[in-house]
């Protein structure tokens, strides 16, 4: 029996039970707890962008573009004016998404969503901005996307004010990052900056879409160069519908889809002669590949920021011949003198591993692709990263000093390279509006087999890439790495591949037919007897 | 019985879920400090103290670059000879423009002063900023115009005021900006046009100048009082001078700064 006392005391008891277990977990959903955040930014945030949000963690100086400092809120990824601080929406679309094209990953998936809301509020604590009650964040209103965005008259449109209002000073006149501007252009630290490449939207800050790159062009990317276009509609010398058309023009410059890597460079077999310069028309009819290209970060010394992100390859072979296409977008024809402060900038900013750092120089852009020695029977391949000392990988070298010359030799490691006398390899080379086209050619066989790959069909062919930007202080092992993918010369499917199948068919209808007549002529017998 | 034990429960329960809630809101918003007081406005008599002075620099200025305008042709006709940086304008004897002078100390402590209707106006003319170095007041209006007919961007690098970054692609633009804290300086820059700069200087009273093509400066209205002064230079940083101004006299401070 339990008395009235008792009672009371169960229920104390209960209700502290309660409060100890539920009460430290039960918030308002949109509750933020800056203590809670600390915690998560310091196992999460801090390594690279510091411990007090200075954007100085101990990643930082490995990066380019370095990691957001937060004690000035200053912020590329907005929907309000330029000069105001971002929403709390705009910051944890940056913490949730990413930012495309940079070291800083999406964390949507990693953190919970009460984390990221935490980690959001302690952020925001480290600039004195968000607490000051006279800032007034407001959305910009963006409207949306007038129709009819991409028919060629529209994107023409986009065109004539992506010139008149001066984004080619910059973009370029391509808009590969590669305007009269871009050697100069620092960000608000002063660090080295490139223009966005707009023929790669996948990498653009703010995200891909039409919008998004409309957005940009109303807030501007604070920080950066990149300024707010708004006051051109406040001031009615655009229309919206006409910035609108420049943003489709942009998005018009990448593929619709982001490129996928595809493991296999198919080289059909073309019976015209061999397509030596990289601007022959035979290679419109080839298909491209796309690999992705990183910093070298395995050998001293090491290279965190690479300007060359990646590779579009094709490939064909004639009887005797190959043909091997390979273009990559490059701000700069190096060596180029406009860019040594550039290069400069760069060497400050990203912190050497070499003992003595190094100074700039005029160094040249320079390709390298690489095959084993011979056709690997098994799996086993050379190491990726330039062979070894006991295992040497076979390379054609390109550099832009000599644009129209290649160089085969022997890498054995990374640092050792033995041109090979008569090597056969030539190459082709073009430069335009930030892109570089080398085409490199060699007869299948070869008169050394010992050293220089024979390719042959059939076979499946490793063959890796390596890229190197003068004008980004890039030269030695401070490059940009592919891992092994596959060539392989493909071969007309034979006739008989198509005729087989179709003989057997007519060949099984016939006996059919002939099985179906013999069993009728026995039921007829049958009957007439 | 067991109705009032639930209901126990159930508002202790309540209780910290308001309690965390309260606590978490203060977390994310944190108390705006206190508004400053309002002094009451100074007297800002015309009839007080002035003080005039001549920058000067010792040693050899630093050679000049000159400015490469091929890229905007635009620019490039309104010079008759290849323009050059302003990173150093030195006058005659070793005069020294484009350096900022205002008072750092000795103002009565929270005065505050009108602020004048008038904006300061920064033109953008031959790829250049007109006036190099300026100042202004917290809340003046900085009318930024554009003369070119092509792109100039404006990015204010600050810290103590917000940052921002404008364009201006064509002729007769204009934009209107203000700050809100005192900052010195406030750098201004082109990215389309990396040798253009500005500076401004953003005070929250009216004592300050910039030295002429001939080095000489004058502020004046000052209330008696022992004033620090101090004198701000792109590339040669800053030097300091103490005057003290008693009634309406006018002292001379000459500044000199060692050319580096």
């Amino acid at each position: 029996m339990v008395g009235q006392s008792d009672g009371r005391t169960v229920g104390r008891i209960i209700a502290a039970a309660v409060f100890l277990s539920v009460g430290p977990t039960v918030r308002p959903s949109d509750a933020q707890d800056t203590t809670a955040g600390k915690i998560v930014y310091q196992k999460w945030c801090a390594g690279c962008h510091g411990d007090n949000g200075a954007g100085d963690g101990v990643g930082a100086k490995h990066m380019i573009p370095p990691p957001r400092d937060f004690t000035g809120a200053i912020y590329q990824i907005r929907t309000t004016a330029s000069g105001q601080i971002p929403t709390d929406a705009d910051l944890m679309r940056s913490i949730d998404e990413g930012l495309h094209g940079t070291a800083m990953p999406g964390w949507k998936t990693r953190l919970s969503d009460r984390e990221r809301r935490d980690v959001l509020a302690y952020i925001k604590s480290f600039s004195s901005f968000f607490a000051d009650t006279t800032q007034h964040p407001e959305v910009l209103q963006f409207g949306k996307e007038p129709s009819g965005g991409t028919s060629k008259e529209a994107l023409q449109v986009g065109r004539q004010f992506y010139d008149s209002i001066g984004c080619r000073k910059c973009h370029g006149d391509q808009g590969r990052g590669d305007g009269p501007s871009a050697p100069t252009l620092k960000d608000d630290a002063g660090h080295p900056i490139f223009a966005a490449d707009l023929h790669e939207n996948w990498r653009f800050n703010g995200g891909p879409t039409t919008t998004d790159i409309y957005e940009r062009l109303r807030t501007g990317l604070d920080g950066t160069p990149m300024p707010s276009f708004s006051d051109l509609l406040d001031q009615k010398f655009l229309t919206e519908t006409e910035l609108w058309r420049v943003a489709e023009y942009v998005h018009s410059l990448s593929p619709s889809e982001p490129p996928v890597v595809r493991d296999v460079i198919h080289a059909p077999l073309v019976t015209h002669a061999l397509p030596r310069s990289p601007d022959d028309s035979a290679w419109n009819a080839v298909d491209t590949y796309w690999f992705p290209l990183v910093g070298q970060v395995i050998h001293k010394s090491r290279w965190f920021a690479p300007a060359v992100t990646g590779v579009w390859v094709k490939a064909v072979h004639t009887a005797d011949s190959i043909a091997l296409r390979v273009v990559w977008d490059d701000r700069s024809q190096s060596p180029d003198p406009d860019w040594l402060a550039h290069v400069g900038r760069v060497l400050a900013a990203v912190q050497s591993d070499d003992s003595t750092p190094e100074q700039p120089a005029l160094w040249p852009d320079q390709l390298a692709v690489q095959f084993p020695v011979a056709i690997p029977t098994g799996m086993e391949r050379p190491y990726f990263l330039m062979g070894s000392a006991t295992g040497p990988v076979y390379q054609w070298r390109w550099v832009s000093s000599s644009r129209d010359a290649a160089v085969a030799g022997l890498a054995r490691g990374i640092e050792r390279f033995d041109p090979l006398p008569q090597s056969g390899v030539a190459a082709q080379a073009a430069y335009d509006h930030g892109e570089w086209r080398v085409v490199f050619t060699r007869a299948l066989a070869s008169p050394d087999t010992a050293s220089q790959l024979p390719f042959r069909s059939g076979r499946a062919i490793p063959v890796a890439f390596f890229a190197w930007d003068g004008s980004n202080g890039e030269h030695g092992t401070r490059m940009a790495v592919s891992t092994w993918y596959f060539l392989a010369l493909d071969e007309p499917v034979p006739a008989r591949v198509f005729i087989s199948p179709v003989l057997a068919m007519v060949l099984t209808l016939g006996l059919g037919l002939v099985v179906v007549w013999r069993a009728q002529q026995k039921t007829s017998y049958r009957r007439q007897q | 019985m067991k109705v009032r034990i639930l209901s126990v429960v159930g508002g202790l329960f309540l209780l910290t879920v308001c309690s965390k809630g309260e606590k978490g809101n203060a977390a994310a918003a944190p108390a705006a400090p206190a508004a400053p007081t309002a002094a009451p406005t100074s007297d800002v008599s015309s009839a007080g103290g002035t003080i005039t002075g001549k920058v000067k620099f010792t040693g050899t200025a630093p050679r000049l670059a000159t400015i490469d305008m091929s890229e905007e042709a635009a620019c490039k006709a309104k010079y008759p000879t290849p323009p050059k940086e302003e990173t150093v304008v030195a006058g005659p004897g070793n005069a020294l423009a484009d350096v900022f002078v205002y008072v750092s100390a000795g103002l009565p402590a929270g005065a505050t002063y009108p602020t004048p209707a008038t904006p300061v106006v920064i033109d953008q003319n031959g790829c250049r900023y007109h006036p190099h170095v300026l100042g202004l007041m917290v809340g003046q209006k900085l009318e930024i115009k554009n003369s070119d007919p092509l792109l100039h961007n404006i990015k204010a690098v600050a810290k103590k005021n917000r940052p921002f970054n404008v364009s201006q692609p064509t002729a007769g633009m204009t934009r209107d900006v203000t700050f809100t804290a005192p900052e010195v300086m406030v750098h201004l820059e082109c990215n389309v046009h990396g040798w253009m700069h500005s500076f401004a200087g953003v005070r929250p009273d009216p004592f300050f100048a910039v030295s002429g093509p001939d080095g000489s400066f004058t502020i004046k209205d000052l209330p008696p009082g022992t004033y620090t002064i101090e004198a701000w230079h792109e590339k040669f940083g800053t030097q300091t001078a103490t005057v003290t101004i008693a009634g309406t006299e006018s002292k001379t401070a000459n500044i000199t700064f060692a050319a580096k």
